[in-house]
């Protein structure tokens, strides 16, 4: 049929249209036509390796995540960027079989990659590679994940970068703002506070990386996420031959990062004078994701500042135009407490009149608690938007696997939309009384000192933060 | 359509017969329906049911490189204004907050009359500004917040709400469930049939703050320098987000002078990709849509940035670490000769398996991080292929631009190994699969090809191209654009302790 007739035709199929609307209150919504989540099989390797298998045959692709309780939270306090440069060398290094440079060909020749992201819970291993790649690549993984050779030669590449970001440390505000509260937050003695130093890059070795991968991982450490253009039942078996003889690990309990449970309130300030703005952020600790309050906290958020009709961006923003980046929460995270935070940059000659109005959106919160219209709007937005959160199966594999790996409820996802419904105005305004609590702020500007509106003793005791870089060992002058 | 006819779709992409390729567009042929209303607005449906929901990217053809000196920046703020609703969207009283706004217009002209005077009275501007606030405030009073564009659309789960102004165009897009289209129909015409500059200067200056975020940046100030050194003529020299002095003197009327020259309705493309009927979808497009009156489009840009002749240098300093960038002037990516750029890119710059990593940051460990790109800072028009490199600590931007410079060499007088040429296209294959995996990534990609090209087939055509470069390509282009005099270099470097003293 030519694309003239057919044009043609699906004009005269269509029926009479309706007038428009001339209210957005005036449209009528069809029912949404039904959709399941589609549900990823599990499977417990007798090693104790969890497997979560989904298919997806829409593209002829495969995509991996393999999670490893192997994170930076257990790096030691003067090896700080061990598991982060081990996890860069155990991808970089090659294995037994294959050495960097030829693992870089294969997976690139192919259109492939297998990569590795170090957080304070986790080694992340992805690996996607087309679907006529995939037993190969899979093998190329189990390698990468068992008998990494952690070549010296690609230590010394990752040092070199991660030595060189160390020297970039001070170049972006925003970066200084994030770190330098994390460490008020969680304290100079938490693996969730700590940043890489020259320091404690060069003290690490090969032999440390070696034993960081010996002691941590192991199947019973280990999920699997498979999702793809693959037959579960296949995949299955691959698996197995790849990573079913995988010895389990030794059953000894490693210590959890731990953090402080309360910050010294306060003005902090680190002066950085090359840049236009101050970064501003003010918070304390905030709670952990299994909370009774994190539905409450989901609707809180959205009208605190996680959303565009957040109060946040429509006061701070919209209305007074101080900043063009303004939001903040109470964040949780799965396995340690999130931070409760509220942020912006502003020129500096708005500095003062950008924190009183970030801490007077801080105490609206319970002081004008959130309307009905704000909590109607909060929660319809989230549950008509979950949609978006498992229309593919590769989203679901990516939240699932996330709460099988922290040991929560494995229908941890389906539970979220009733969980959003069940939130009562009494509820969100309880939950902003316990975890947003302006008296106990932290406030940090990072900016420079001249030209601020006033001074920021106004505020409380000013704490400065030294942000120089110690020199490296052994240089002079920075080389 | 089904999932498995996009599999097909897909599984053709990747047979290496050309003809398998030609049936892979003609898959997507048969679930793409282009409908062009009479005022001249392209619309382009793309049904993929596998989920109920739909992504829709509408594209404006304008952007930075339509603006002139006194307006720089122009472009971006409307984008900023078409979140502030309309005469039925956002009021509480359309009719006397119209009044109320002409009003605040007429104030702030005034004000910036005597403010930009060259015999301003400071006395006068305070007085005028007072008026100006006071002016805003009464406006701001008819403001319903509650019925707002940005409320509208939290309250009814649209995701991935924005919208992005480059130099070549403007983009707005979000994702909404498969049963509210009509919301969407009402939103986006109402916002195109009469935009409303509701809290105009409020807004302009947040967009100030938003070129302050990015002087914080020492890549983005870099970045500056660069366009700015690199042309001359043509308006891709003028940042995006425009002159700060601009930023603070355009006004509301200069913005709805500029909508009504560029935001005619047949500058206009809207692409959806989602669970949609066309024949459902049509009559809603017509009757919403369909209300915009037609209106001569604008004209085409006539500056035409004149042949280099002279190597350009800019050097800035910062109390940071070194940044290298060079670029060389190139035709636009319209040109058939863009394939061959990409191609040097990809065994430029991409991967552990990259020239430039395997040299710089591997063996020689002078950098920590190698990229290239070609179409910066846009496509459209004849722009430039750029690399940049991160010096690793203690190493220059000169050590670094030796080696590149020696691997531009190497492209010039050598040709590239068939491992290279294979993995390029292999590579860029798989990317487009990827690229086209999620329905807004679908329909960004589809509408910017429609706007470039005139066609979105051009995105699947693309690969024709691919397959037909050759290492003899590769030479001839690497010889002709990396030449001294079509050269610009800019570089980032740590101001030293001595140099600080001295600019105070």
């Amino acid at each position: 049929m030519s694309r003239f007739l057919r044009h043609l035709l699906l004009l005269l199929v269509a029926l009479p249209a309706a007038s428009q609307v001339d209210r957005v209150q005036d449209i009528k919504y069809p029912p949404l036509a039904s959709f399941n989540i589609p549900q990823p099989q599990r499977i417990e390797l007798e090693n104790g390796l969890v497997l979560l298998l989904l298919e997806d045959h829409e593209l002829p692709l495969v995509e991996a995540t393999v999670l490893v309780r192997a994170g930076s939270g257990y790096d030691p306090a003067d090896k700080i960027g061990l598991a982060d440069l081990a996890g860069r060398v155990l991808r970089t290094g090659g294995t037994e079989k294959m050495s960097g440079d030829q693992l870089d060909d294969w997976l690139e020749g192919r259109a492939a990659a297998i990569e590795v992201g170090v957080t304070e819970d986790a080694a992340r291993v992805t690996m996607n590679s087309l679907k006529k790649d995939f037993p190969d690549a899979l093998r190329i993984l189990a390698d990468v994940l068992r008998r990494p050779a952690f070549d010296a030669k690609k230590l010394e590449v990752e040092r070199n970068r991660a030595v060189s970001n160390v020297s970039r440390q001070n170049d972006e505000l925003l970066e200084i703002l994030f770190r330098e509260f994390q460490e008020i937050v969680y304290g100079p003695d938490s693996p969730y506070g700590w940043t890489e130093t020259y320091a404690t890059l060069g003290a690490v070795t090969r032999e440390d990386a070696l034993d960081w991968h010996r002691r941590l991982f192991h199947p019973d450490r280990t999920v699997v996420g498979l999702v793809g253009d693959f037959s579960s039942s296949e995949a299955e078996r691959w698996v197995r031959e790849a990573l079913g003889d995988w010895p389990r690990g030794p059953q000894t309990k490693l210590a959890a990062p731990a953090w402080r449970e309360r910050l010294t309130p306060g003005i902090y300030y680190a002066e950085k004078g090359d840049v236009p703005q101050s970064g501003i952020i003010m918070g304390h600790l905030g709670v952990r994701r299994d909370h009774p309050d994190y539905y409450a906290l989901e609707v809180m958020n959205q009208v605190l500042g996680t959303s565009t009709f957040s109060r946040l961006f429509s006061n701070v923003r919209t209305k007074k135009g101080l900043a063009y980046a303004v939001g903040g929460q109470v964040g949780t995270a799965w396995d340690h407490p999130g931070m409760a935070m509220i942020f912006t940059s502003t020129k500096v000659e708005t500095t003062g009149a950008s924190i009183d109005a970030l801490l007077e959106e801080a105490r609206n919160l319970t002081a004008v608690p959130p309307t009905e219209h704000e909590i109607d709007t909060a929660k319809r937005g989230l549950l008509d938007s979950f949609i978006f959160r498992v229309d593919a199966p590769r989203k679901v594999l990516g939240q699932q696997i996330q709460a099988e790996f922290h040991g929560y409820p494995r229908d941890w996802l389906s539970r979220y939309r009733a969980g959003i419904e069940s939130v009562t105005p009494a509820q969100v305004r309880d939950a902003a009384a316990r975890h947003l609590r302006p008296g106990e702020f932290a406030i940090l500007v990072v900016g420079p000192t001249q030209g601020q509106d006033k001074p920021l003793a106004t505020f409380g005791t000013v704490t400065p933060i030294d942000i120089t870089l110690p020199q490296p060992p052994g240089s002079k002058n920075g080389r | 359509m089904s999932r498995q006819a996009v599999a097909r779709a897909a599984l053709a992409l990747f047979a290496l017969a050309l003809p398998a390729l030609s049936q892979d567009l003609k898959s997507f042929e048969e679930r793409t329906t282009v409908h062009k209303l009479a005022n001249g607005w392209t619309f382009i449906l793309v049904e993929r049911p596998a989920a109920p929901v739909f992504s829709f990217c509408t594209v404006a053809d304008v952007g930075s490189a339509q603006e002139v000196p006194g307006i720089t920046g122009l472009a971006h703020m409307f984008e900023h204004m078409a979140f502030k609703g309309g005469p039925k969207i956002g009021t509480k009283n359309w009719d006397a907050e119209k009044k109320a706004l002409d009003a605040v217009e007429k104030a702030y002209t005034a004000y910036q009359a005597e403010r930009l005077s060259p015999k301003s009275d400071p006395k006068k501007v305070e007085t005028l500004l007072a008026e100006l606030r006071a002016r805003q405030q009464e406006a701001s009073s008819f403001i319903d917040d509650t019925g707002g564009f940005d409320n509208i659309l939290a309250r009814e789960g649209a995701t991935g709400i924005n919208a992005t102004t480059g130099t070549d165009d403007t983009r707005y897009f979000y994702s909404l469930a498969s049963n509210k289209l009509e919301l969407f129909a009402f939103l986006e015409s109402e916002r195109f049939l009469h935009p409303v500059f509701r809290e105009f200067y409020q807004e302009r200056d947040v967009v100030q703050e938003e070129r302050r975020m990015g002087e914080n940046s020492p890549f983005g100030r870099l970045l500056d320098q660069f366009q700015i050194t690199a042309f001359e003529a043509h308006p891709y020299k003028q940042p995006v987000v425009g002159y700060m002095s601009d930023l603070q003197s355009f006004t509301a009327s200069d913005a709805q002078k500029f909508f009504d020259t560029y935001y005619a309705p047949s500058n206009l493309i809207t692409v959806i990709v989602g669970d949609i009927k066309p024949a459902a979808v049509i009559p809603v497009l017509e009757k919403y849509f369909g209300r915009i009156p037609a209106r001569p489009g604008p004209q085409p840009l006539r500056t035409v940035e004149p042949p280099q002749d002279a190597e350009k240098v800019v050097v800035v300093e910062a109390a940071a670490q070194p940044i290298y960038l060079e670029g060389y002037h190139k035709p636009a990516n319209t040109h058939p000769d863009q394939a061959i750029y990409d191609a040097i890119d990809d065994i430029f710059s991409r991967g552990r398996t990259s020239r430039l990593y395997r040299t710089l940051v591997r063996d020689k460990k002078l950098a920590i991080q190698v990229g290239s790109f070609s179409g910066y800072p846009g496509a459209k028009y004849p722009n430039l292929w750029a690399i940049f490199a991160m010096p690793a600590f203690g190493v220059t931007n000169e050590q670094v631009q030796e080696v590149i410079r020696a691997e531009i060499a190497r492209l010039q007088n050598e040709d590239v190994t068939d491992e290279e040429l294979a993995k390029f296209k292999t590579r860029t294959k798989a990317d487009l699969l990827r690229a086209i995996r999620d329905n807004q990534a679908l329909a960004n990609q589809f509408a910017e090809h429609q706007l470039l090209y005139g066609d979105w087939r051009e995105l699947f055509r693309y690969l024709d191209r691919i397959d037909k470069v050759t290492k003899a390509d590769i030479r001839r282009v690497a010889g002709e654009t990396f030449r001294k005099n079509n050269r610009t270099v800019a570089m980032s470097n740590t101001r030293t302790a001595a140099a600080k003293e001295s600019t105070r």
